[in-house]
């Protein structure tokens, strides 16, 4: 399992990404350059990190959009190759149509930057087979713009698909306004795509991999693909 | 080609809530500007287009900002062209 962390101008978690799915997952992982022009054929799987990609200017994520490597990216993604988008990755994935919807402003006037809970929602996917239905994890946020936005007849039909992977949720599991950081509708953290091959949250699992950071909640679901991968080549 | 220029106002789709809208409202209340109300930010974009015609340099514009320039998911955008000076 080879997973490729793609570098952008100004993103900055690419190094955390490449060190969490390398030693701590135990994967093989290396550097795209947003100028490179092709995907190596032993990449399984494509991580767009977090950061500012190309600041943030015009909106995040839609300047890095168009940059060489993206046109690779989506081709990479539409014949069912695997893709996460983490924070302002996330953002580029709906900024490409890669996922639906979009990222509006924190509904408040905050940067939010803390540890938030998450809810799994759905375990029967390549990314979060590891974790337990409606298991409670921990995991950092760090984002202005992370509130999930998209028309009634898009949010209907994620739910009735059950493409929502991870909601806001309280200590206890409460899927409740309160635990919601940015005014997320149905407090949606993080979501698949219809074809389940393209992953896109804000919150960074990758920050949560190494027990020295203070939790391993994240490295479900990296383990998660790695198995997925292994089965499928077995 | 005649050169145009197009000025392009963005703002958030109304049912999106404008947070940095309501904060500016919420100052203006706390210096006294009571009477004013439904304060909206956005953005705004210009630049000159080549193009044989104004309604062409509007096509072009059109979708310059479809493409790039405003996400019509979240965002409502209103271009106006003249001829430039």
């Amino acid at each position: 399992m080879t997973f490729g962390v793609v570098v952008f101008p100004g993103s900055n978690c690419d190094n955390d990404a490449l060190y969490a799915v390398s030693a701590n997952v135990g994967a093989k992982a290396r550097f795209l350059w947003h100028k490179d022009t092709a995907i190596p054929s032993d990449i399984d799987c494509v991580i767009l990190p977090g950061g500012f990609s190309y600041g943030d200017y015009l909106r995040s994520g839609a300047i890095a959009r168009f940059s060489p490597i993206m046109r690779e990216v989506v081709d990479f993604a539409k014949r069912g190759a695997f893709v996460i988008g983490i924070c302002n990755g996330f953002q580029v994935l709906t900024e490409s149509g890669l996922l639906p919807g979009a990222l509006a402003r924190n509904d408040r006037q905050l940067f939010s930057c803390k540890s938030v809970n998450l809810r799994v929602e759905n375990t029967e996917t390549a990314f979060s087979s590891s974790y337990a239905l409606h298991q409670v994890l921990r995991m950092p946020i760090a984002h202005g713009e992370g509130s999930y936005f998209a028309d009634a007849t898009v949010i209907e039909e994620l739910e009735a698909r059950q493409q929502v992977v991870f909601r806001y949720c309280s200590e206890n599991g409460e899927i409740v306004s309160s635990a919601n950081p940015n005014g997320s509708l149905n407090n949606i953290a993080g979501i698949r795509s219809k074809e389940g091959n393209v992953l896109g949250l804000m919150p960074h699992p990758e920050r949560v991999c190494d027990p020295l950071l203070g939790g391993t909640d994240g490295l479900g679901l990296f383990q998660s693909l790695v198995d997925h991968v292994a089965l499928a080549v077995s | 080609m005649k050169t145009y220029r197009a000025s392009v106002d963005i703002t958030l789709r109304p049912g999106i809530l404008d947070v940095q809208g309501k904060t500016v409202e919420q100052a203006l209340h706390s210096i006294n500007f009571s009477g004013i109300h439904n304060v909206r930010m956005g953005k705004f974009v210009e630049f000159n287009v080549q193009a044989e015609s104004s309604s062409d340099a509007e096509r072009i514009a059109q979708q310059a900002c479809e493409q790039l320039i405003a996400n019509p998911i979240m965002e409502d955008f209103h271009i106006t062209v003249a001829e430039a000076a």
